[in-house]
């Protein structure tokens, strides 16, 4: 469908209680964060507002419900207008209706419907030890309901840490072999979206981009959007240039805490967690609301063996240190060297001086040859 | 031929003159000296280094040094704080040893590693011996290497004798001085750390006593590479630089932190090289490498100038007899030139 | 009684406008360096913070001023009052070469207003080279001023000024015999605190040996070269017998000078530096035959009393020591770290400019009092 075809009859129809400039805005707004043009934006909010909205199968495992609960602080869209106009969230066990054998017969139902058609999101941990028995929904393990439902999805998205590598609930003794989605879906494509929360809008983009293309972004090798987890928090940052200023908090509270010096010496992990947490902000607080933004150093929740195992007061192992092409090289060539004209000059005073002694010395010899 | 008693003294005296100023015997060196009973020093690792430059900086504002910009070609064109090099405006800079792809860091082939390079405060200095009007001095107790502009001449020989090429003048001002790390002594006054040091997110450079500084470096040394290890930060010896007093809770205000150890190629540089530094450097790079002289004897050139100085010349002993000699056949040949004169 | 005389003449001829030309412009060059820096015209940094004006104006200058030293010590220790009338110009000479040299260093101090710390006990530092280098060139400026005072008094009537000097001159001559002993040699013993920086081509512990040696040579090579330069341009009859004599003492002391110089090498195991470095090698090369040039010049004893062949022989002497001391202090010093340097043009000018000053002086004093000697011409 081109652009052109989109109606104003749509729009018109568009979103329970958003107007269509809000709309109109949300949507472009999500293109942007996948980095699409504006008119993808466009596509998308016909995609949104297309009567057959996707449905969408949400499993939680161990978990503790802050993905979820971060999805539900978006305020563009807003919760409602996602599972209400945007999604069919066909399964959700915080969001659903009905609960009980009803959900579980809602979300079979669902699933037999729209078989290869929905899209499984997953959220917390599975644990996999002793075949998975730490973990029942309808007295069925979550390693069976993961299993067997990825196998009839569309696309399967892991969101947050626990989902996309074991988060919180796999940090070592992990009795109950917590495991992320990945792992146990090996031969499926999962794409995770870290973070403890993540951010919703690099989820909603995923999602988005899914409904409207059919297709996933771009990955990076730990199955993560590379347009949210391209670069680390240390590129971006807002404190970056205190960094390379060598201005660094030393303490809490101290000078350079208050002036918004660096945190890397408090243990930020900026440098070596990949996230786009300092340009896409948390909660739609405006400017520096996210957690270095308000002084705190990153804790790196978005990456594996970082957050939860490293102590927060650790100091970040530089990923990418200014290139070293950016140093002075320990020897670097330095002062003048023979110029043309101090070349000229020297074989001029002492051509001057050779030139005179042969003079002297041809005199002399004709003066001895008169003596002789 | 014979040879009459004036004959014979007037040869021993010229002879004598040319063997004061001859070769002196091949083992002239005078005693290498000590280190200082306090020595403060510094422990720079190169594999704890990530090249934040934060020494860099700290070090101008403590010094009271402005920002140099030097155009460097490919990446500046001269907007940034930039040295090249140590100059009299830089006391200290981050420089990189870079080969091949330079994939990896304190790795020698296809890596780079960070140096920070300043002045290793030498336990024998050559620039003490060299400079003539005592502008550099070794404080005997620290053994901190300083400068003082208002003796200075300007004569430069201590740029020209320094081994590690560390003293540096300024050619641009009409009236120049030396510039050098002094390890922020007019901040030790306060019991302050060197601003370097202090800065050091990693411990990279860390400030201490000689004898800490190298027996931490020691314990490193002993850790296999990779295994988690506290390194201390700021100040290993406690905030007083000259004495272990309140040690123990200026170390708990440095908090140190864990890192994994690196892996270090060569011994510790500076406990032997030149007569010993103040200053020593640990790393996963070969030293020269990093432009530290590695090709060098165990005893500092000053010893060995000055022992040559001092067998010429035995307290100035040598020359005064010799004068005596050369007068008493200066006296006679001007008496006997009279006489020819008036013939 | 005298046997000295002014040689006379006219003064501004067009040589000598050249050399005053000259002379000018290291003026303007100098202002430049007082205003500015020395950074705005040398080439001199942190790697090669001794330039031309130091090895040169300095090192050189003060080699080619040792003839009044290399004589006296002939003719007042040895007594062999035959080279006398050679006295004069080459005290004359030393005069200027190092009054000169002692110049171009304050001017190539940075802290020039500083000098005075180097009298101050407290500030001395008797350990330093560079202090007794100091000391001693300036007491031999003073010495060789109150050795040259006698022909200066000569035109005046205060007699008894005259009979002073003349009663306190050997403690004079003692003293400028000890003094160019003391820092000539020490000009080498300077480089030893470099240590590996310099190459074991030039660095060594006979460095000190070495260059008191090659001082008196060039001290001698200075006089013979003058005394047939003064003999040609003022049109002056040849000191032929005295001339040839001198050489033979260069002759064996040329000998002497090798033997130590390869004798050390060899001993030392440094010739393999030759091979390192091109430029060194070349150096060292050209600077050695210079050396070889006089031996094969003086071992025929006929050449010694032909004056091309003795002017040869001494201007490669001069030629050798010089090429010695530059290859000592700049092309064997090798600071590393990436340093460069070749003199600026500026440089090279203040240079050329101290030289042609001390030529421009050399004639005005040898025209307008009694230098040379003139036995065999009245």
């Amino acid at each position: 469908m081109a652009d052109g075809d989109f109606s104003l009859d749509v729009i018109e129809r568009a979103p329970g209680g958003v107007s269509r400039r809000e709309f109109l805005k949300f949507c472009t707004g999500v293109a942007a964060t996948l980095g699409l043009s504006a008119s993808a934006g466009i596509k998308m909010a016909q995609a949104a507002i297309s009567a057959a909205r996707p449905p969408v199968i949400w499993l939680s495992g161990q978990e503790c419900t802050g993905c979820s609960e971060t999805l539900l602080r978006s305020t563009h869209p807003t919760l409602e207008y996602l599972i209400l106009d945007a999604i069919s969230l066909d399964y959700h066990e915080t969001l659903s209706a009905p609960a009980g054998h009803q959900a579980e017969a809602a979300k079979n139902a669902s699933i037999a419907a729209n078989e290869g058609k929905f899209v499984l999101v997953i959220e917390g941990a599975i644990p996999i030890k002793d075949n998975g028995i730490y973990c029942k929904i309808a007295g069925k393990t979550m390693l069976d309901h993961v299993k067997e439902t990825a196998e009839k999805a569309a696309a399967v998205i892991a969101i947050g840490s626990c989902a996309s590598w074991g988060g919180v609930p796999s940090t070592p003794p992990n009795p109950t072999g917590a495991t992320g989605a990945p792992e146990v879906l090996k031969d499926k494509t999962v794409v995770t979206i870290p973070g403890c929360p993540p951010n919703p809008y690099n989820f909603l983009a995923t999602v988005l981009q899914f409904i409207t293309f059919g297709t996933l972004p771009e990955l990076d090798k730990k199955g993560r959007p590379k347009f949210a987890y391209g670069r680390l928090v240390h590129e971006n940052c807002e404190r970056r240039a205190h960094f390379d200023a060598g201005r660094f908090a030393l303490e809490f509270g101290d000078e350079g805490h208050r002036q918004g010096w660096c945190l890397y010496k408090l243990g930020c992990k900026g440098p070596e967690t990949y996230a786009n947490c300092p340009t896409q902000l948390f909660g739609d607080a405006g400017s520096a609301s996210w957690p270095v933004g308000t002084g705190h150093p990153c804790i790196g929740c978005t990456e594996k063996g970082i957050v939860f195992e490293k102590p927060i007061h650790a100091l970040a192992e530089l990923k990418t240190v200014t290139p070293p092409t950016a140093y002075p090289r320990v020897t670097e060539p330095k002062g003048e060297g023979l110029s043309a004209g101090a070349a000229a000059l020297t074989g001029a005073a002492i051509g001057a001086l050779a030139g005179g002694a042969a003079v002297v010395a041809a005199k002399l010899g004709s003066d001895e040859d008169a003596e002789g | 031929m014979t040879m009459n008693r004036r004959d014979f003294l007037r040869v021993a005296v010229s002879g004598g003159a040319l063997s004061v100023a001859g070769a002196p015997p091949a083992e002239a060196a005078r005693e290498a000296k000590p280190m200082p009973p306090d020595a403060v020093g510094m422990l720079y690792d190169s594999t704890l280094c990530i090249g934040c430059k934060a020494c860099v900086s700290a070090c101008r504002e403590a010094n009271g040094l402005g920002p140099v910009n030097e155009a460097n070609p490919g990446w500046n064109d001269g907007t940034w704080d930039t040295p090249l090099d140590l100059s009299a405006k830089t006391f200290n800079v981050i420089k990189a040893y870079r080969h091949g792809t330079m994939a990896k860091k304190d790795r020698k082939e296809n890596g780079f590693a960070f140096v920070k390079r300043h002045c290793l405060h030498c336990v024998d200095p050559s620039c003490v011996s060299a400079c003539p009007v005592s502008a550099m001095q070794k404080d005997p107790k620290t053994g901190i290497v300083s400068y003082d502009p208002d003796a200075c001449i300007g004569c430069r020989y201590c740029v020209y004798s320094c081994p590690f090429n560390i003293p540096r003048f300024d050619y641009s001002a009409a009236y120049g001085k030396i510039g050098k790390c002094e390890f922020c002594r007019h901040l030790q006054v306060d019991g302050k750390t060197p601003a370097c040091c202090d800065v050091c997110p990693t411990g990279a450079s860390l400030f201490g006593r000689v004898d800490d500084l190298r027996a931490e470096a020691k314990r490193r040394l002993a850790l296999k590479p990779g295994d988690v290890t506290t390194f201390p930060r700021g100040n290993l010896s406690g905030s007083r630089a000259f004495g272990k007093e309140g040690g123990e809770q200026a170390a708990k205000m440095q908090s140190p932190h864990d890192a994994p150890a690196g892996t270090y190629l060569n011994g510790l540089y500076g406990e032997k090289e030149l007569g010993g530094t103040q200053v020593h450097y640990l790393s996963g790079v070969p030293f020269e490498k990093l432009g530290l002289p590695t090709d060098v004897p165990d005893r500092g050139y000053a010893s060995v100038s000055e022992g040559i100085q001092h067998t010429l010349y035995k307290g100035m002993i040598a020359p005064v007899v010799l004068l005596g000699g050369l007068a008493a056949l200066a006296f006679r040949a001007t008496r006997d030139s009279d006489g020819e004169d008036k013939k | 009684m005298t046997t000295h005389k002014p040689v006379g003449g006219r003064l501004l001829t067009g040589p000598f406008a050249i050399l005053l030309v000259l002379v000018a412009v290291m003026a303007v060059i100098l202002v430049q360096r007082f205003a500015l820096g020395l950074g705005a015209v040398t080439n001199m940094n942190d790697g090669y913070p001794f330039g031309i004006w130091v090895v040169i104006d300095m090192v050189i200058g003060t080699g080619f001023g040792c003839g009044g030293f290399a004589l006296a010590l002939l003719v007042y220790i040895l007594n062999k009052g035959e080279y006398h009338p050679l006295m004069r110009p080459a005290l004359l000479a030393g005069l200027f070469g190092y009054t000169l040299g002692g110049m171009s260093i304050v001017v190539d101090l940075g802290r020039y207003l500083n000098v005075y710390n180097l009298f101050l006990p407290w500030q001395m530092q008797p350990n330093s080279v560079m202090f007794e280098v100091a000391l001693c060139v300036m007491a031999y400026i003073i010495v060789l001023f109150i050795e040259f005072l006698p022909t200066l008094l000569e035109k005046t009537e205060s007699e008894g000024l005259r009979n002073l000097l003349k009663k306190s001159m050997f403690f004079f001559i003692a003293l400028g015999v000890l003094l160019p002993t003391m820092h000539q040699s020490s000009l080498g013993t300077l480089l030893v605190i470099l240590g590996h920086q310099v190459s074991p081509l030039w660095q060594t512990q006979a460095l000190p040996a070495l260059y008191l040696l090659s001082a008196i040579l060039m001290g001698y090579a200075v006089v013979v070269f003058e005394g047939i330069l003064a003999a040609t341009t003022f049109r002056r009859p040849f000191e032929g017998e005295i001339l040839g004599k001198l050489s033979g003492v260069i002759f064996w002391m040329l000998l002497v000078y090798l033997v130590i110089r390869f004798g050390d090498l060899v001993m030392r195991g440094a010739l393999g530096g030759l091979m390192t470095d091109p430029v060194n090698g070349i150096m060292f090369v050209i600077e050695n035959l210079l050396y070889v040039v006089p031996v094969l010049i003086l071992v025929i004893p006929a050449n010694r009393r032909s004056p091309r062949m003795l002017f040869l022989a001494a201007l490669s002497l001069l030629a050798a020591g010089s090429v010695y001391r530059i290859d000592s202090y700049l092309v064997g010093y090798h600071p590393g770290n990436g340093w460069t340097y070749y003199p600026s043009v500026t440089e090279i000018l203040v240079t050329v400019g101290i030289f042609s000053l001390e030529v421009v002086l050399y004639l005005i004093f040898v025209k307008k009092l009694p230098v040379l000697h003139s036995r065999t011409q009245a």
